[in-house]
């Protein structure tokens, strides 16, 4: 599903280097639930932007879904970021000024899907996480744990082949958290890849593997289940 | 995807109330500036007569003074005496033509209860009309004979046999003026060419003479002399006949060509004139005849005046200076969009599709701002007409064309103004944004 090997990724300012990743090699199987946890600049964040295709990386080679996703060009990674990755933000990241049908919308306009297809979709993705009673409600009207639901009907709205997620349950309290846990199990439970990043080792015990980054590296990798 | 696009732009301008109106405004602004000027000068050098303005020509003959030309380098004088007009006229050489001059006269109603009132003349000859294809709303022009029987007939506007006649068809009535008793054998439908192209002299955007006699009348009645008079020497006597016949000049001569075989012919046969007039004492300059069509003449006259060329020029300047108003504020408006711009190259949009939705809501700006310039041009060229009265009555009307082109204006100027700031946008990166 999801093969980088020997990645490398080098940051350069006018006087530093500075290495975000070394020789990062990670292979996630379909239907995975990864938590991937480790300490502050120890590269998480680089490994996730790069899992996204939102950022490149200087050699190594990155396959996803069988296809060398390597030397896309920028019109081709939106693609492939379009059809194949959900993405799940700490921050939510909801457009304030659109309803929650509207933003469960925004990446199936770029699909180019037609307008009852995507209704269709957004009504059962909202549907799934529970709102479908509050779709022309704001993202300001609602609780964090209903904004970061949101946003994952935004995820899976577009059928992604995997969903990467960081810090999805940062914002919320416990309760919200375990809801929103549970809700991300059942999405991998129907065969969604699922790859998150995490600080709280008691979240990260609920995924199916659980991998530790540390200086750039996949420092150290335990199976949970 | 362009409906999503432009709902999202209307969407964003919504979102800052405060910016995009500053936005609108400074379009407007620019857009009021620069086509209130536009029209001005768009008006001014429109052609007034354009199915026949290659096949109609203005008339110079050289008869000015040996020693100095009428208007340097080397300009004939822009018009010709009373012998030439009668010589050309009498020769018939074009396939229509008519010498003519202003004069004004009193006029005195049949209305008992009307009182006398100084009317502008034009004294032309019966081709006159349809030289110029002047529009009738009754009966028509004199004939030749009325010209060679120096017949008191006369045409009147629409708008002074409204004033004498309430509106009602006149053709047959009777004006008195400067007192003789002229028939009404035509009324002018609305004819108001814009430059005044037959007779620059007195004023290019004067309105159309409100009675238009024969040429011979001139003479007939002593008529004062009307526009510009230039005399190089003095008269050859006392009186008005003398006057008529010296060496000054205040008539315009047009002359209908139709080919530039004609035109050839024409000029040969102008040529033949001051060659004759030459033998006669006359015409001691070298040969220097001109013919010029319509916009050439015009543009010889120098109709639009080189101040109005250089406010024109300043409005554009302050359009430009009101859309680096509009980069600077679009850019703002766009970083605060970087969030969501962020998000939407995550969730696919490439950045062309970013382009194309930023370029859109830029478009939204303009046609917001070139609408609301509009509704500030017509407040604009009012402004101009309360300004400067009736000279320019007919050079502020907002037109189809000049609507088109503040349209075309606003929406090219926004893209403009956009194209930066959408760059801007464009070039965020998505993972420098998000918490990912």
């Amino acid at each position: 599903m999801l093969s980088m090997q020997d990645l490398s990724k080098t940051f350069t300012t006018d006087s530093v280097q500075t290495h975000a990743l070394r020789d990062f090699t990670l292979h996630v199987n379909e239907g995975e639930f990864v938590a991937v946890t480790g300490p502050s600049g120890s590269g998480k964040t680089t490994f996730l932007n790069i899992a996204g295709l939102l950022e490149s990386f200087n050699s190594g080679q990155y396959i996803l879904d069988g296809h060398d996703v390597s030397h896309l060009t920028d019109s081709q990674r939106s693609k492939v970021r379009n059809e194949k990755i959900g993405f799940i933000f700490q921050n939510f990241n909801l457009i304030p000024d659109l309803n929650l049908y509207d933003n469960v919308d925004v990446p199936l306009r770029y699909r180019g899907f037609n307008g009852a297809e995507r209704k269709r979709r957004i009504e059962e993705g909202l549907a799934q996480v529970g709102l479908s009673g509050r779709m022309k409600h704001l993202p300001s009207q609602l609780s964090g744990g209903q904004q970061q639901r949101v946003a994952i009907a935004r995820a899976l709205a577009g059928d992604p082949r995997f969903i990467l997620a960081d810090e999805p349950t940062g914002n919320l309290d416990s309760e919200m958290a375990q809801s929103v846990m549970q809700l991300l199990q059942a999405i991998n439970q129907q065969g969604t890849t699922i790859v998150m990043v995490t600080h709280d080792p008691a979240l990260a015990a609920q995924a199916g593997r659980n991998i530790f980054v540390q200086d750039g590296r996949v420092h150290e990798e335990a199976s949970l289940c | 995807m362009l409906s999503y696009y432009s709902q999202l732009g209307l969407r964003s301008l919504r979102r800052s109330p405060l910016l995009s109106s500053l936005m609108i405004l400074a379009i407007a602004l620019g857009i009021s500036a620069s086509v209130s000027v536009a029209t001005v000068n768009h008006l001014m050098s429109s052609n007034p007569i354009p199915h026949k303005s290659e096949q109609l020509y203005y008339v110079q003959l050289d008869s000015w003074s040996p020693f100095e030309p009428a208007r340097e380098p080397n300009e004939p004088p822009d018009q010709i005496t009373w012998t030439d007009a009668l010589n050309l006229m009498e020769a018939s050489a074009g396939l229509r033509q008519s010498a003519m001059a202003s004069s004004g006269a009193v006029l005195e109603p049949s209305d008992p209860d009307q009182n006398p009132f100084m009317v502008s003349l034009r004294l032309n000859f019966s081709d006159f009309f349809a030289l110029f294809d002047t529009p009738f709303l009754y009966g028509s022009g004199w004939q030749r004979e009325d010209d060679e029987q120096r017949a008191y007939v006369a045409v009147i506007t629409r708008a002074m046999n409204d004033r004498l006649f309430g509106g009602e068809n006149s053709v047959g009535e009777t004006i008195t003026l400067a007192g003789k008793p002229f028939r009404v054998v035509g009324v002018l439908d609305t004819w108001q060419p814009v430059p005044k192209f037959y007779d620059v002299t007195v004023g290019a955007f004067n309105t159309a003479e409100d009675v238009f006699i024969p040429f011979y009348m001139k003479q007939q009645l002593e008529l004062s002399n009307g526009g510009n008079t230039n005399c190089w020497k003095s008269p050859d006597g006392e009186g008005f006949e003398a006057f008529l016949n010296s060496e000054c000049v205040n008539y315009q001569f047009w002359v209908e060509l139709p080919t530039e075989g004609d035109k050839a012919a024409y000029i040969n046969f102008l040529n033949s004139y001051v060659e004759q007039q030459k033998q006669l004492g006359r015409f001691e300059r070298p040969l220097n005849n001109r013919l010029s069509n319509v916009m050439q003449w015009l543009e010889n006259e120098e109709v639009v005046a080189d101040d109005a060329q250089i406010m024109l020029y300043m409005a554009f300047m302050f359009l430009f200076v009101c859309l680096v108003n509009t980069v600077g504020l679009l850019l703002a408006k766009f970083a605060g969009k970087t969030p969501e711009i962020a998000l939407r190259r995550a969730v696919g949009a490439s950045r062309k599709d970013i382009f194309i939705q930023h370029m859109i809501e830029s478009a939204c700006i303009g046609i917001l701002g070139g609408l609301l310039g509009l509704l500030m041009t017509l407040g604009g060229l009012e402004a101009i007409k309360q300004l400067y009265g009736d000279y320019m009555q007919n050079l502020v009307k907002l037109d189809l064309t000049m609507i088109a082109f503040a349209i075309i204006l606003s929406l090219l100027s926004s893209l403009l103004a956009g194209l930066y700031p959408t760059w801007r946008a464009c070039a965020v990166q998505p993972a420098s944004q998000l918490k990912l």
